[in-house]
């Protein structure tokens, strides 16, 4: 029987949403698998969260280690390594911390690795077929995994439908005793808190967002223009902030800000998911882009297929004179 | 300081547009264009920085054919030291995996302190520079937007949600994958290139690395690309067409209905 655990991601006593996400992942990889959820940490928190877990999973695992409070991905591999059987599919999200654990547990496991999955289609024999994103997402591809000896699998959040209210009575199993050695060549110090900008994006109902078509600097005037024009401001994608030519508390994304307008205007943004993680509550999607084949075209409400640095000042002028 | 950067040639997403090829298992590659990876560019003069700081050297390294050699000279360019070329027709079809097992062999052949991956590639799976550590038993952190050199030791910051930043200190040597917006990577222009256009970059093969067949290449490769595909992602966006005067007018009709006029 094919066994799969999910590690559970949680901060403040509360499960990442991926954590019910990885029951649907789960069966389509094998309906018949067993499915364990996996946690560390310590205190409370960890407690908690183990236990909202038995609703989810049939197992649920806890390793508790005051070294564990923190999710340092060097100890967490140490300790999963110690406590996952070899031969086990192993799931984590492909964000912030699953990259920086993933990679190197499939080493440490001797299993394959899969990164940023968005959809399985069963095993044959000893393949798993699954399907992920290339080129910022531009393509998509068919992979086959060899789980013959175990796989450890990232999946991208929001892409496989979360399992709602109790579906398991499953119980705690506190495997902190076989954690092993858990010192590290790699130490947390501290989370810096992004800086608040002068311009709160979060809280505005219409956003005028930039990406890498606006091309140069100087042009951020002219989106400045039109989000004068709607009442609103600006925001935009990461290309403008590692460019320096916007603060860091402007930038939508999984990276930056989570933002919840009722109409968003992207302009020039192509749409990665990195980017669309950052956007909730449904907005509607306003996307120009000069590439016609750009991904927001995919999920925006309307599209336009337009330079935007010739686009937004007409847009901007027409809207001037209502 | 001995550093080396891991850089990779790809298809330039910001040139391109990608289109399937007539068979549909491929993307359509006769007039793509290729660049350096956007990340490594933000690796490697992250690299300079350092040495400029506490001196040392550069080397910037890849796994790939032959014209992978240009991306190396750029980055030399830029002022990395020195470049090594890993190509071998016994490489092509490697995975993740693969590629670290490559590059895993001739670091061991050398002494570096401090080792630079870009955070991710083309493939999005931000994964050799985490298996490369764990294959050589180094630290490794990721994602890293911040770093401080001190004795024997640095600080790195990652990048985590929020853009809040997770500051840790990491032991030497140690692996890192690099995430953009770290510095402002510095222009490369045609006259810095033909400078270093005669520099020799070795190139060493399977053989010299002492690799075995099975380990590498697709016979070693336990996740495999089968094809290219285009995704049923439902009716997408209604696109407005004709005059910019109609579009706008059509535009404006919707964006008042939405509240957002």
């Amino acid at each position: 029987m094919t066994q799969i655990f999910a590690y559970i991601p949680f901060s403040n006593g509360v499960a990442e949403d991926v954590a019910m996400e990885f029951p649907t992942a789960a069966a389509k990889i094998d309906k018949g698998a067993s499915l364990t959820a996996v946690l560390t940490g310590s205190g409370a928190d960890l407690d908690k969260v183990a236990n909202d877990m038995t609703g989810l999973y049939a197992e649920v695992i806890k390793i508790s280690h005051g070294d564990l409070a923190y999710p340092n991905a060097e100890v967490v591999r140490k300790a999963l390594v110690n406590v996952i059987p070899a031969g086990a599919i192993v799931l984590a999200p492909h964000n912030t911390f699953g990259m920086d654990l993933a990679p190197g547990l499939s080493v440490k496991m001797n299993a394959s690795y899969a990164a940023d999955i968005v959809d399985f289609a069963g095993i044959e024999g000893t393949v798993l077929n699954a399907s992920r994103q290339e080129l910022g997402g531009a393509v998509s591809t068919h992979v086959a995994v060899d789980i013959a000896s175990g796989a450890v699998i990232t999946i991208r959040p929001g892409s496989f439908a979360p399992v709602e209210g109790k579906t398991a009575s499953g119980a705690v199993v506190d495997k902190s005793a076989n954690a092993g050695d858990l010192s590290a060549k790699r130490k947390f110090l501290e989370v810096v808190q992004a800086e608040v900008g002068d311009v709160d994006i979060t809280k505005a109902d219409v956003l005028v967002s930039i990406g890498r078509g606006i091309e140069e600097q100087e042009n951020i005037e002219i989106a400045e223009e039109l989000a004068k024009a709607m009442k609103t401001v600006v925001s935009c994608s990461r290309p403008i902030v590692d460019a320096k030519w916007l603060e860091k508390g402007r930038q939508v994304g999984t990276s930056g800000k989570t933002v919840k307008p009722k109409v968003y205007m992207a302009m020039g943004i192509s749409g990665s998911f990195q980017h669309l993680g950052g956007l909730k509550g449904n907005p509607f999607i306003v996307a120009v882009n000069k590439n016609p084949k750009a991904p927001i075209f995919q999920v925006a409400d309307v599209g336009i297929v337009a330079n935007i640095i010739e686009f937004m000042p007409e847009l901007t002028s027409a809207i001037n004179d209502l | 300081m001995e550093i080396l950067v891991c850089v990779k040639r790809v298809p330039d997403t910001a040139e391109n547009e990608f289109e399937l090829n007539g068979a549909g298992n491929d993307l359509d590659r006769d007039d793509l264009v290729y660049s350096v990876n956007e990340w490594d560019n933000y690796a490697v003069e992250e690299a300079i920085q350092i040495v400029d700081k506490v001196g040392g050297n550069v080397t910037v390294i890849t796994v790939g054919d032959s014209e992978s050699e240009e991306v190396l000279r750029r980055e030399m360019a830029m002022g990395a030291n020195n470049g090594i070329l890993l190509s071998d027709d016994a490489f092509e079809g490697s995975d993740g995996k693969g590629i670290a097992t490559i590059l895993k062999a001739e670091i061991e052949k050398g002494k570096y302190d401090l080792i630079l991956t870009g955070a991710q590639a083309d493939e999005g799976a931000g994964q050799v520079g985490g298996m490369l550590a764990a294959m050589l038993d180094l630290p490794y952190a990721s994602l890293v937007n911040k770093i401080e050199v001190s004795d024997g030791k640095i600080k790195v910051g990652r990048e985590i949600e929020g853009g809040n930043q997770e500051m840790n200190e990491i032991s030497l040597p140690c692996v890192l994958s690099i995430q953009t917006g770290i510095n402002e990577p510095r222009y490369v222009g045609i006259r810095g290139i033909r400078k270093v256009a005669s520099v020799e970059i070795p190139v060493k093969s399977a053989s010299d690395l002492g690799l075995a067949a099975d380990s590498i290449g697709k016979a070693g490769a336990k996740t495999k690309r089968i094809d290219y595909f285009v995704p049923d992602l439902g009716a997408g966006a209604e696109m407005l067409e004709g005059s910019t005067d109609e579009i706008i007018a059509k535009l404006i009709e919707k964006l008042k209905a939405k509240g957002g006029l």
